[in-house]
């Protein structure tokens, strides 16, 4: 598994991608999915291994740097260490900053371990489902994905919806491509070819962050001093080990499902953990397990979310967008041809992401406080750098102005849509299942010669339908059980 | 508690056209309305030649599901009105103004000199006042980024006033 890793311009790419998705991970506002799609542009100059290597790197250490941040200053630097804040932040405030990061960093590796062992096993297994798969039965998965964001996704299930089918809607900007037909192109030559994932990447997560950041500059934050990264006690791992192996499981588990992985994942590890404890009264108050619970899990995500994206081709998150992205654009074609031509692609990445939490462990716990200094540039200093970056970033792919322009439109559209309660996560995700949506639809009513019904005559489409149904009522009855 | 009690009460008491949801209703409503007229305008594909669905149908499709999901998120924000936003402050809209400036300057000046100036009135604008800071991140970093870019990827910027002078 570890064979094709054994080059050194990999174990260099490597080692850059960890730092550099450490960094990302411990800036509030950046994180792994602004940061890989920053990068993408970079990947062109790399061969397509050395490029998913450095995504998937950047992943693993992102989401785990986003803990540093939270435990220190008590703002998560990824969504998905929100949960880490909860208690991370009260037990450093107690002066035992140190053990809290430890513990963040043995429950991260671990859970991150754990989600890779899942990847290698699980991925080849979906994938050969996936030889099953027609036109109706992608159509199905790609509408299941879609109604799992309104389900378990953060946010309004119907917001996360409209979010969802705008992203789609974008996808069909262009030259439509099966008929050649021009859509909401309005006579614009550069729209034909449609609009390009980066831009709207780098506007909806780089720039509207930028605005929000305007919002914000009134903010303080208070620091707590860290000496040095703790490895946990014995009672320390007596207390946690099953709560750790639990939020492992549960992470891998949420992450294979197509939404929003890691923080959705981090606040189920935290919440079950609570539940599981003999001391729930300790959890918001520095309980060194509602730490394990929430790091295990949104790190066990990592993994999780890299089954559909390279079995199936549909994103488990945000941030395997992009990675599917970098996929696509090095030509590589996610899906289980994929597993059959060129098992040693796939398991140069499993062995990617393994020694990626491995490294992260090691510059997590030796690097903790030097990362945490990164926080100490000022937002304007950073901001200004990160806009310098993300348009040079957006206009290097297709060489555009339209594409700068297109990534300032999704930027301040952005900043709105979180403003009033809008994921802006679905729409990443929609804009790049659009295509598979529209045409496996398509395909499917050229199969069924226009007839809709034939669909249900298709077990496994009728199946993610009931599913796509059940994910649509779930949070109906949700909320329904919460006024209850 | 009472603060948020306070803050739906606050905004309950507004008209109905100045309250958030009816401006995010109308909003999507009146783009997606504008884009639904706009896939009438679609070329078709002749009956003969047509296989499946019409190149417009899937669209119109997707702005009926938008519009009405809208409604409903609309209209349930009767039962539970949205909380009252904070004013945007006064470094929001000047980023704003800078995005306008950099499109301005980007499209008839020059392109680094755009990103210059945006990062020079943005840093200014959210309180740098230290001209060795301006300096470095109006044009030091934007420098260094540019040159990277060029050098590595062998990117071609587009021409202007400064652009050129570094590529005659």
């Amino acid at each position: 598994m570890m064979a094709p890793l054994f080059s050194s311009k990999l174990l260099i790419v490597l080692l850059f991608g960890t730092l550099f998705g450490l960094i990302l991970g411990v800036l509030p506002g950046l994180g792994p999915t602004t940061g890989g799609a920053l990068i993408l542009p970079f990947t062109m100059t790399l061969d397509p291994l050395s490029a998913i290597v450095l995504l998937t790197s950047i992943y693993c250490a992102g989401t785990y740097g986003g803990a540093i941040t939270a435990v220190l200053i008590n703002t998560p630097g990824t969504p998905a260490a929100a949960a880490t804040c909860l208690d991370g932040y009260p037990l450093a405030q107690k002066g035992e900053a140190g053990r809290a990061l430890g513990m963040a960093t043995v429950s991260s590796t671990v859970g991150g371990i754990f989600s890779v062992i899942v990847l290698v096993f699980f991925a080849p297994v979906l994938a050969k489902l996936a030889y099953e798969f027609g036109q109706p039965e992608y159509f199905a998965l790609a509408i299941f994905g879609l109604t799992m964001l309104a389900s378990i996704g953060e946010g309004s299930p119907i917001k996360n919806l409209i979010a969802g089918a705008f992203g789609i809607l974008i996808s069909t900007i262009g030259k439509d491509f099966m008929t050649s037909i021009d859509r909401f192109t309005y006579g614009i030559n550069e729209l034909s070819v449609g609009i390009g994932f980066i831009p709207v990447v780098v506007g909806l997560f780089a720039i509207s962050e930028m605005l929000t950041q305007s919002t914000l500059l009134d903010q303080v934050f208070k620091r707590v001093a860290l000496k040095a990264v703790k490895l946990p006690s014995l009672n320390d791992y007596k207390k946690t080990w099953k709560t750790i192996l639990r939020s492992s499981g549960i992470g891998s588990f949420i992450g294979v499902l197509p939404a929003e992985g890691g923080t959705v994942a981090s606040l189920i590890g935290y919440s079950e953990a609570k539940r599981f404890s003999k001391e729930p009264e300790e959890f918001g108050k520095g309980s060194i397990e509602g730490i394990a619970g929430a790091e295990a899990a949104n790190n066990a995500a990592t993994g999780g979310a890299m089954v559909p994206t390279l079995a199936l081709g549909i994103p488990g998150s945000a941030t395997t967008a992009v990675i599917l992205t970098g996929l696509i654009i090095h030509g590589v074609r996610p899906g289980p041809d994929l597993f059959r031509e060129q098992p040693d692609f796939l398991y140069g990445i499993f062995g990617a992401m393994l020694i990626a939490n491995v490294l992260f462990f090691i510059f997590g716990f030796f690097g903790a406080k030097l990362f945490a200094r990164i926080t100490l540039v000022p937002n304007k200093i950073l901001w200004p750098m990160i806009f310098a970056v993300s348009v040079c970033g957006t206009y290097s792919l297709s060489q555009s102005i339209i594409d700068v322009w297109i990534m300032l439109f999704f930027g301040v559209l952005g900043f709105f849509m979180r403003r009033f309660g809008f994921s802006v996560v679905p729409v990443i995700i929609g804009l790049i299942l659009g295509e598979l949506v529209e045409g496996t639809l398509r395909q499917s009513l050229v199969i069924f010669d226009g007839n809709w019904l034939m669909f249900l005559t298709r077990p496994i489409a009728l199946t993610f339908f009931i599913l796509s149904l059940i994910a649509l009522a779930f949070p109906l009855l949700r909320t329904k059980k919460q006024k209850d | 508690m009472n603060n948020v009690q306070n803050k739906k009460r606050a905004n309950k008491s507004l008209p109905f056209f100045f309250k958030d949801e009816f401006k995010v209703f109308f909003v999507i409503i009146f783009f997606s309305t504008i884009l639904l007229i706009s896939t009438f305008t679609f070329d078709k594909v002749p009956p003969i030649l047509n296989r499946g669905i019409q190149p417009a149908t899937f669209p119109k499709g997707l702005l009926v599901l938008i519009m009405f999901l809208t409604t409903i998120i609309y209209y349930l924000s009767f039962k539970n009105p949205w909380k009252k936003e904070k004013k945007l402050p006064k470094p929001f809209f000047l980023t704003i103004l800078s995005f306008i400036l950099f499109v301005i300057i980007s499209k008839t000046l020059d392109f680094f000199l755009a990103i210059s100036v945006l990062s020079i009135f943005v840093s200014y604008n959210w309180g740098e006042k230290r001209v060795f800071y301006l300096l470095l991140v109006g044009i030091i970093f934007p420098l260094v980024v540019f040159i990277f870019f060029e050098m590595i990827l062998g990117l071609r910027f587009p021409p202007g006033i400064i652009t050129n002078l570094y590529y005659y």
